[in-house]
């Protein structure tokens, strides 16, 4: 599946672009940055609540294509920028963390 | 290469947000280099990881990366308060990180063994109340 197909989800806003064709891999969710570090796959769709610098940060060191703040978790300019410099994609939802998972994962991820 | 390079940091305590700038420039750096992309995961991923220690627990301090033919050493030495007890510092789960810290997703206690795995040496030099020196290395 591709990034795109994500994007478009109804209850999806994009903060940042990204890569749009870029292959997905995996839904991760996870909150605590260091086990993200440790753990997030590579070109995965990364949902989480956590929305500063330091999420970009851990996204770009792990190769995640896609970071989605869930809980109507906003970002501040400079981090979107940040994300964008590094083609990683941003966006946002109100819905909670396990529904926008499953919702991406009910999109295609096998 | 056939020379080494040394790029040195000095990091800022304070400041969170800007936390992680070191590493990310590091890992742009090796990239130019054309280094293996796997190298640079493990170097960036360790070096990220002690730098946001050396802002949340010992505010700032200095990193230097050198690059060699055949490894990359990276250098992280703080004036904070030290280690007390590395044994469980070392262990998955001990944070002594603090709300507001925690608040930002910081806080899991998995900084350091991450440095660890990520890092085929690791030293840590550390006397309370003076400060920590965190020796990693990364071959290739
Ligand atoms: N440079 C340092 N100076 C003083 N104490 C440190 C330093 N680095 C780590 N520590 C101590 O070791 C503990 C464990 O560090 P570790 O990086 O594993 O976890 P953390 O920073 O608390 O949380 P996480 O890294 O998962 O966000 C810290 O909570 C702190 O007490
Ligand atoms: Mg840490």
């Amino acid at each position: 599946m591709k990034l795109q197909t994500i994007m478009n989800l109804p209850d999806c806003c994009v903060l940042s672009e990204g890569s749009p064709d870029r292959e997905i891999t995996r839904v991760f969710c996870c909150d605590l940055l260091s086990i993200a570090m440790s753990r997030a796959p590579s070109g995965s769709v990364w949902v989480t609540v956590m929305g500063n610098k330091n999420t970009v940060a851990v996204a770009s060191l792990t190769d995640t294509a896609c970071i989605v703040l869930a809980e109507g978790v906003s970002m501040d300019a400079d981090s979107l920028e940040k994300a964008s410099e590094e083609g990683i994609a941003v966006l946002s939802t109100e819905l909670p963390v396990f529904d926008m998972a499953l919702r991406i994962y009910q999109a295609g991820i096998a | 290469m056939s020379e080494r390079l040394i790029f040195t940091y000095d990091i800022d305590g304070g400041d969170f947000t800007r936390a992680g700038e070191a590493s990310s420039s590091v890992k742009n750096k090796l990239k130019m280099l054309g280094v293996n992309s796997e190298v640079i995961r493990r170097v960036a991923i360790a070096m990220y990881e002690g730098e946001i220690n050396m802002v949340i627990h010992a505010d700032g301090g200095r990193i230097t990366v050198t690059v060699s033919d055949n490894d990359i050493v990276m250098v992280l030495a703080d004036k904070g308060p030290g280690i007390p007890d590395i044994e469980k510092a070392m262990q998955e789960g001990y944070s002594t990180a603090r709300p507001e810290v925690r608040s930002l997703g910081f806080g899991a206690g998995m900084g350091l063994p991450n440095m660890k795995r990520y890092t085929d040496e690791m030293q840590i030099d550390t006397v309370v109340g003076e400060g920590t020196v965190i020796t990693m290395k990364v071959a290739f």
